[in-house]
């Protein structure tokens, strides 16, 4: 620094210590402006969120703001008499049941796919089985739906069938099964299919961590295998498998393609899972009526998506919590 | 043991060898039972798979055939023997497209904010949101483009670009994540030796760090493309659905695999009366299947590229 302060009046050469410190101050320019395209960039994440929850508000207000006669008098597929909200109520039940149903029948075996992959498969096969369920995510949705509704439901039709048969005194199987079986209990099991790979996952990776000590600690107080994962490995995981299983209802809660292609609507609350014509979710009543809305009727449907956005909403949010605070206590301590 | 006259008192009490060699019968069945259940769930998961594949492909090759993939439906009408998804396959490479150029400057810059200079409360918001944008249900993402561009362009836009954006949204968030976890996997050791050398640090991030774990942001960019292509939901709701080529993603409506697929899968049967030659009852389910099998392709072509490059072009890890 001291050369340069010596010769004050010669111009700036493009070498030396002076053209170092000068490129420098363009470097940091460079440099200032790298960092502000990331940051702009991590802000335009935040902006997009917050334009999304907008958008859809802004959207919604005519429908949530015209009074309940006008609603359903410009609206052909909102009954007479009926408030937005008394509209939006079977459909927000439709999507929990399709959803709640889906998490029922995929949670335990997910466990069971996770258990045998991380302590009952050789260690060799472990990665490339993982790798396998995750084929099952790779695949569309409409590609669930089209196998769901042409190929899956005709196959079910027995088993529904016995099951209202035998089980038709439980109100949840009330004979008799629809035919063609394009009911909630049909989506249930793809839905199931579909979030089975991201529960698995999860559950996979948390039952890998269980501390070794444990496990070796069962096994050395004689525990059997089973017993050694039921003592060890299963309550260790346990908050991480809460947490995988409300992943995988956020998931199934935002399935449009194989509800809208297998189920056929209706907008009650009823708990008949074998009859068709009772449900309807939010997702799949948006596919369905979208492309022949008029504005009011878009202002309505994209109300209902608002409701379905804070749903899954609070139920990613309350995953992640969940996995946060079990990072705090995770390890061997 | 046999001839002592301990024997009663061992019938009555098992001995300590006893204890520790041979388990309780009734935990050593539960032991075998839950293993049986166990292989059984993960045997239960391939059902699905195998199944799905399976009917795609032997019910996707009957109508596949160059003719097939190189026509478009303009003027396809009934039950005729005819038809074909070229401009569905363009409407998803070039919506695709448009999303991918939209998400990777988006989603990259964002994860080398997060891993190089993130500190503070935003750095910890963009983490939060990123995952909760994981979970948008991809119909609202659709809504929320429709509603973007509804806000400029008036009430029932139909464009491919709108499709495009609502794909972004559901990939950046994938994007960051999978950049994000390579950025990370870079060892500080690198970035300080190039300090050391007086690189400044942006120029340390474009020539030492994006260098290094440019094979793994590419298999993350490739299975988030694999991702989106096949989302139909908000493609349907604001692409549209058409019968012919549009290469224009700024003007009109654009058909994609996947509304194909569920189009021709809504239009059903087709009634054919007994004496029409070529009236093919369901050629519409045909066409869908057919549809179905060069989508599944597309995204496992993507997957597998994807790890293939992850597997060969992985950093060396010499020491």
């Amino acid at each position: 620094m001291s050369s340069t302060d010596q010769q004050p009046a010669r111009p700036a050469p493009p070498t030396g210590l002076r053209g170092l410190v000068e490129r420098r101050t363009s470097r940091d320019l460079a440099g200032r402006l790298f960092s502000a395209t990331a940051t702009g960039a991590g802000a335009l994440i935040l902006v997009t969120l917050a334009a999304v929850a907008v958008f859809l508000v802004v959207r919604a207000w005519p429908a949530m703001t015209t009074p309940a006669e006008e609603l359903a008098d410009a609206i052909s597929w909102i009954p007479e008499g009926s408030t937005l909200l008394g509209y939006v109520g079977p459909l927000v039940f439709g999507t929990l049941l399709a959803a709640v149903l889906a998490l029922a029948l995929a949670v335990p075996v997910a466990t069971g796919i996770a258990l045998f992959i991380s302590h009952y498969a050789p260690r060799r096969l472990a990665s490339p089985l993982g790798y396998v369920v995750d084929l099952l995510a790779a695949i569309p949705s409409v590609i669930y739906g089209l196998w769901g509704g042409l190929w899956l439901a005709p196959r079910l039709l027995p088993a529904w069938q016995w099951l209202a048969d035998n089980l038709g005194f439980i109100p949840l199987f009330r004979e008799p099964a629809s035919t063609p079986p394009r009911v909630i209990m049909t989506v249930g099991v793809v839905l199931a299919v579909m979030i089975l790979p991201i529960i698995t996952a999860v559950a996979r990776e948390v039952f890998l961590q269980t501390p070794r000590l444990h496990e070796e600690a069962a096994l050395a107080l004689g525990a059997t295998r089973w017993e050694m994962v039921r003592m060890a490995v299963i309550p260790f995981g346990r908050s991480g498998l809460i947490s995988a299983a409300m992943l995988g209802l956020g998931r199934a809660l935002g399935e449009t393609m194989a509800v809208f292609m297998i189920l056929s609507p209706g907008f009650t609350y009823s708990f008949e899972l074998l009859q068709a014509g009772q449900h309807q979710t939010i997702a799949a009543n948006i596919a369905n009526q979208f492309a022949e809305a008029n504005p009011l009727g878009v202002s309505a449907l994209i109300a209902t998506g608002l409701a379905l956005f804070v749903i899954t909403l609070a139920v990613n949010t309350a995953a992640r919590w969940v996995v946060a605070r079990r990072k705090d206590f995770s390890g061997a301590n | 043991m046999t001839t002592t006259p301990t024997q009663p008192r061992a019938a009555r009490r098992p001995t300590t060898r006893d204890l520790l060699t041979r388990a309780d019968p009734r935990r050593r069945w539960t032991d075998r039972i839950m293993h049986v259940v166990i292989t059984s769930a993960f045997l239960v998961a391939l059902v699905p798979l195998v199944s799905v594949i399976w009917t795609v492909v032997s019910n996707g090759v009957v109508r596949m055939s160059p003719y097939f993939l190189s026509v478009s439906m303009r003027g396809v009408y009934g039950g005729i023997d005819a038809g074909g998804i070229y401009h569905a396959i363009l409407g998803t490479l070039l919506i695709t497209g448009l999303a991918t150029l939209i998400s990777v400057p988006v989603g990259l810059m964002t994860a080398i904010y997060l891993v190089e200079y993130g500190r503070g409360p935003l750095a910890r918001a963009v983490t939060f949101f990123v995952d909760v944008m994981t979970g948008i249900p991809s119909i609202v993402a659709g809504l929320f483009a429709y509603s973007l561009f509804a806000l400029f362009l008036g009430p029932g836009v139909r464009l491919g670009a709108v499709g495009s954006v609502a794909l972004s949204v559901l990939m950046i968030p994938v994007v960051v994540r999978s950049s994000e976890e390579m950025l990370r996997l870079v060892p500080n050791e690198l970035r300080e030796a190039s300090y050391a050398l007086g690189v400044p640090k942006w120029l340390t991030i474009i020539k030492v760090v994006l260098r290094t774990s440019v094979a793994g942001i590419i298999t993350g960019v490739m299975l988030s493309v694999a991702r989106v292509i096949g989302e139909t939901a908000p493609l349907l709701i604001v692409a549209g659905v058409i019968d012919s080529i549009n290469t224009n993603l700024f003007e009109g409506r654009m058909m994609t695999l996947p509304v194909y697929v569920f189009r021709q899968y809504s239009q059903g049967l087709v009634p054919c009366s007994p004496e029409a030659v070529d009236c093919i009852a369901t050629i519409n389910y045909d066409r869908a299947w057919g549809a179905a099998l060069a989508l599944i392709v597309i995204v496992m072509l993507l997957n597998l590229v994807a790890r293939l490059i992850a597997r060969y072009f992985a950093p060396k890890t010499g020491h």
